[in-house]
Parts: structure tokens; C-alpha cells; sequence
């Protein structure tokens, strides 16, 4: 199936001089969640940003299911959706009123029926008639996933969704997202929880000082890239790895008391059951284990930090 | 889908229904000014005055106070509705939806010509508790007030977009508009006015405009109602093309 988004040699320089995008490319499947992973300032708000309109490119295209971001604005616009991470609000309006708003503006005539859906789905049905400002903040958020979702979007642009909301409400935008990719909606979101990207993402892309660094599936990604390690608790502690354990990558932690032993996850001979023998042989007892597979986090910051040191 | 009016109709109503939370002070505030000009110009003055050009001093003035209104509504309404959702921030979703510049402006300028007129209109009856006014060309005159509310509303629309914070919205009414508009017949003929302020004077846009106006009203004008015409009509193409520029170069809008 042809993606629904298509990015090709998209840059962006901002009239400060400063190089926001270094020419991207990227696909988006349809109906994935993308999470678009990258430290503050990357470049992430300014690709999203390009795709709904609120920035002029410098460089390069972007096609929306066909048709293209600049010269048919309005076919793109009409299926996209945006959450930006700001909160930003009418205060005065009430929740109802400001979600209708949204609605006409995108085109799509009166349907109160589809609003009140809208807002029943975000636990928003009894505020209804509430003005914005009487709102919490974990509220305000969801009237602008109300908002964003008030035209019935086949794509959907979350910018920083959880950012600055308690784990209870972000557990319910994670269950909220993964309904609206059951219904076939697009999701393109950004973090930096990695913990976040982790959890619902297809895709991840990482992005790293304007440059798009990789685009994956998270677990071809996190197998590729994942490392385990194993850790032993030794019985008694060691001075110094013994000369005889060379041929394993080991590392002697915590004052001797913790060896510890990074593999490939996905080599055919991880090598474990040889080193515990030679340890049997050679009388070094370990009174616990455990192993561990490395994290999207730590893939994700020794990608940003191996870009750093160039 | 080539016109968004379902967009232009969302941002219609908004606006509309922002003037609605203040109706009673937005409404109160001209009725009670007009009348406080009414007391001040037209009973305690405009008795000592002498009629000018066959009208009563009283009646003279209900045009030029008409557009006074006018000016500072449209531009404080118009400048107001734009730059607010630059200020909060909202403009993201205005800029993201499907629609084009010309519906942004009609949606915007609508609603904010839709409140000058209505404030206009609102002195007219206040004035006509005071004084006799008769319209002579009513036609025209709805025609002129249509034109300069739409003008003076694009105007304020370019001051919303330009002004980079709330002081900057009161500069151009204040410092501009207002003196002009005093300085440009509102409250007298400026053939009243000795060499070389009369000649000076031609140099006011402003005097154009209530020039034309008055003639709608009384059927006799300071510069011919055909110059005053071209004049009203040259400055709303002129608001419409700096506008026009604003979304093409996304000026203060997009960066």
C-alpha cells in the first residue's frame, strides 16, 4: 500500500540562519503508529510543523496520501489532525462550543451527535459546558485532542502528547491512541519518554540535529540494535578479572563484587553456558544472576551520542 | 471542495459570539458617548453655532460622529480578533486548517464590520433622540458605511497581524486615526478652515471619507461625493493588497 505520508528532501532554514531540517526523507505507512524520537530542539516540531502548514519549507516536498502539503492545501489539511504541544486555548470558550469550532473550520458541517462522540471518547462529555480556563491542565489537553479529532482526521499529529501529565492520564492517551489506529487513523507522535515510544509504537524514527538518523520498526530495531547483558553476584570478591575469563567482554563492577557480561542478543552462541562453566572450573562462585535486554533509551542515547562525537 | 464556508461561518460566529459576551458594554459605550457629544456639541455649543450649508450644527455632526465610532470600532475590533489567537497561541489551528487567505479575512473582517455597522447604526438611533436627522440617499449612504466599516476592519486586520504586542494595537488608532479623523471635518466644514489649513486638510484621506458620508446624509459635500467615492474605494484596495501580501509572504504569520 502507498504511504499515506511522503516526505522527499524536506529542509527547513529559518530566516535566523538556523538549519531546523538537513534534507529529510521519510514514509509513514498507513495507519502506524510513528514515534519520532529526539532530543529538545532536533527538529521534530519544525518536520511536523511543515506537514500541517504552520511553517513554509525551504526545500523538498511532502505529499499527504497524493496530494501535495503546498499546492492542494486544502484536500491535505482536511485529513490531517495536529496536537501541538503547547497548550494553547480559548479560555473563555466552553469545551462543546470550542470543539464545534474546530470542526467547521476544517469544513465538515454541524454534527453535534459526532462531537459529543468525540468528547464522550475523551471523558470530556461532563465539561461540556464548562469554560476552558476552569480546566485542569491534563483536561486542557484533551480538549485539544477533542479539537484536533473534531474533523474526523486520517492522520494525526501528537506533539508531545504526555509532556507534563500524570502517568494516570498518559496511561489513558496511550489507551486512546492505540483505539484510534484500530479505527485506522495515522499517528505520527514525538517524545523524548522513550518509555512512551516503547510502548505503542510500529515505527521509530530518531532524530537528531535536523538529521533523521534511522526510521525502523522498533523491534527489527531494538533486536538489531539490542544488547543483553548478563550480571553475576559473586560470592566473594575479585581483584582483577582472571587472565582465563579473557575471551568473554566482561567488565568487574561494584568493587569485585559484580561481574558483568555484555552479549549480541541475537548471535547464535551467546557464549553463556562456556563462561559458567570456566567459572565452575575455576572455583569462582556467584550467588545470584540476572540478565537484562538493553532499552529503546539506551539504543536511542548511544545513537545520539555516537552522532555527537563526530 | 473550493470554498470553505462552512470555515468562514465557523470563524463568523466566534468572533460574533466574542461580542456577545460584552454586548451590553460594547452597545452602552456609544450610546452614552453620543450622547455626551450630543450635550457637549450639540446643546451647550451647537446653540451659539450657526447652520452649516442649511443644516443645524446639531444634525451636522451626526455623520462625522457616526464615523469617528466607526473607525475606532473597526480597527479595535478587527486588530483585536487576530491578534489574539497570535497572542494565545491558537492561531495554530487557523493556519493548519483548510482554508484560504480570502476566507480567513472574510470570516474576521465579517464579524468585525458586522459589529462597527451595528455600533453605527446604534448612534444614528441614539442621535435621533436628540436631533432630526434625515437621510437624503440612503442607498448610497448604506453603500458608504458598508465600504469604510470592510476598509477600516481590513486595516485593523493589518495592524493585528503587524503589532507585536497589545500597546501596539492602541498606536495607530491613538496616534493616527483619531487626530485625523478630528482634524478631517467630523465636526465641521472644512470650508470653515482659513488658507493654508484648507488646502492642508486635502491631504487627509480622512476628509474623503466623512465628506462622502455627510453628502448621504444631506446632499451637499466639502469635495465632490465622486472623489470621495474613488478615494474610499482606492484605500479598501489598497488594505486588500497589503493583506494579500501578509498570506503570501505569511509576514508575522508563519516562519
Amino acid at each position: 500500500m502507498a504511504p499515506v505520508i511522503s516526505i522527499r528532501g524536506l529542509s527547513k532554514t529559518y530566516a535566523s540562519g538556523l538549519q531546523a531540517l538537513k534534507p529529510l526523507d521519510l514514509d509513514i505507512e498507513r495507519g502506524e503508529i510513528f514515534a519520532l524520537l529526539g532530543p529538545n530542539g532536533a527538529g521534530k516540531t519544525t518536520m511536523i510543523s511543515i506537514v500541517c502548514g504552520l511553517v513554509t519549507p525551504s526545500a523538498g516536498t511532502v505529499t499527504v496520501d497524493g496530494h501535495d502539503i503546498l499546492r492542494d492545501y486544502r484536500q491535505v489539511r482536511r485529513k490531517i489532525g495536529l496536537v501541538p504541544q503547547e497548550l494553547h486555548t480559548d479560555q473563555f470558550e466552553s469545551v462543546f462550543a470550542t470543539t464545534m469550532f474546530s470542526r467547521g473550520l476544517f469544513g465538515c458541517p454541524r454534527d453535534p451527535s459526532y462531537v459529543e462522540k468525540v468528547l464522550r471518547d475523551l471523558s470530556l462529555w461532563d465539561k461540556r459546558g464548562a469554560k476552558i480556563r476552569e480546566l485542569s491542565g491534563g483536561m486542557k489537553r484533551r480538549v485539544m485532542i477533542a479539537k484536533a479529532l473534531a474533523h474526523e482526521p486520517e492522520v494525526l499529529f501528537l506533539d508531545e502528547p504526555t509532556a507534563g501529565v500524570d502517568v494516570e492520564l498518559r496511561r489513558d492517551m496511550w489507551e486512546l491512541v492505540r483505539r484510534l489506529r484500530e479505527r485506522g487513523v495515522t499517528i505520527i507522535l514525538t517524545t523524548h519518554y522513550i518509555e512512551e515510544a516503547e510502548e505503542m509504537a510500529d515505527r521509530v524514527g530518531v532524530i537528531n540535529r535536523g538529521e533523521l538518523i534511522l526510521a525502523e520498526e522498533k523491534n527489527a530495531l531494538m533486536a538489531k540494535l539490542g544488547k543483553k547483558e548478563l550480571t553475576l553476584q559473586l560470592a566473594e570478591p575479585l581483584a582483577a578479572i582472571p587472565p582465563e575469563l579473557s575471551e568473554w567482554n566482561l567488565a568487574l563492577n561494584q568493587d569485585g563484587h559484580e561481574l558483568q557480561y555484555i552479549f549480541d542478543a541475537k548471535a547464535d552462541r551467546t557464549g553463556i553456558p562456556s563462561l559458567l562453566a570456566r567459572l565452575r572450573d575455576h572455583g569462582i562462585a556467584f550467588k545470584d544472576l540476572n540478565t537484562r535486554q538493553s532499552s529503546l533509551e539506551d539504543i536511542f542515547v548511544s545513537l545520539v551520542s555516537d552522532r555527537r562525537g563526530e | 471542495m473550493n470554498f470553505n464556508a462552512q470555515g468562514v461561518w465557523a470563524i463568523y460566529r466566534f468572533e460574533m459570539h466574542r461580542f456577545m459576551r460584552t454586548l451590553w458594554t460594547g452597545l452602552a459605550v456609544p450610546v452614552i458617548t453620543t450622547s455626551l457629544y450630543f450635550i457637549v456639541f450639540g446643546a451647550a455649543i451647537g446653540s451659539r453655532m450657526t447652520e452649516i450649508g442649511g443644516v443645524p450644527y446639531g444634525s451636522f455632526i451626526v455623520p462625522g460622529l457616526m464615523m469617528l465610532s466607526m473607525f475606532t470600532e473597526s480597527i479595535f475590533n478587527a486588530s483585536f480578533g487576530i491578534h489574539m489567537p497570535r497572542f494565545t497561541g491558537t492561531i495554530y489551528e487557523l493556519l493548519s486548517a483548510p482554508l484560504s487567505p480570502l476566507e480567513i479575512v472574510l470570516g474576521y473582517v465579517g464579524a468585525a464590520a458586522t459589529k462597527s455597522i451595528t455600533v453605527a447604526l446604534v448612534i444614528l438611533a441614539t442621535a435621533n433622540l436628540f436631533v432630526d436627522v434625515t437621510i437624503a440617499h440612503p442607498l448610497p449612504m448604506i453603500l458608504f458605511l458598508v465600504l469604510i466599516a470592510a476598509t477600516f476592519c481590513l486595516f485593523g486586520f493589518i495592524i493585528g497581524i503587524w503589532a507585536k504586542g497589545f500597546e501596539q494595537l492602541q498606536v495607530i488608532p491613538l496616534l493616527i486615526v483619531t487626530p485625523l479623523t478630528f482634524l478631517g471635518g467630523a465636526f465641521y466644514s472644512i470650508d470653515m478652515l482659513p488658507e493654508p489649513w484648507r488646502t492642508a486638510t486635502l491631504f487627509n484621506p480622512v476628509v474623503y471619507l466623512i465628506s462622502g458620508f455627510r453628502w448621504t446624509f444631506f446632499g451637499t459635500s466639502d469635495v465632490g461625493v465622486w472623489i470621495s467615492l474613488t478615494a474610499t474605494f482606492g484605500f479598501f484596495l489598497l488594505c486588500l493588497v497589503i493583506v494579500g501580501w501578509i498570506f503570501r509572504t505569511g509576514y508575522r504569520l508563519k516562519s
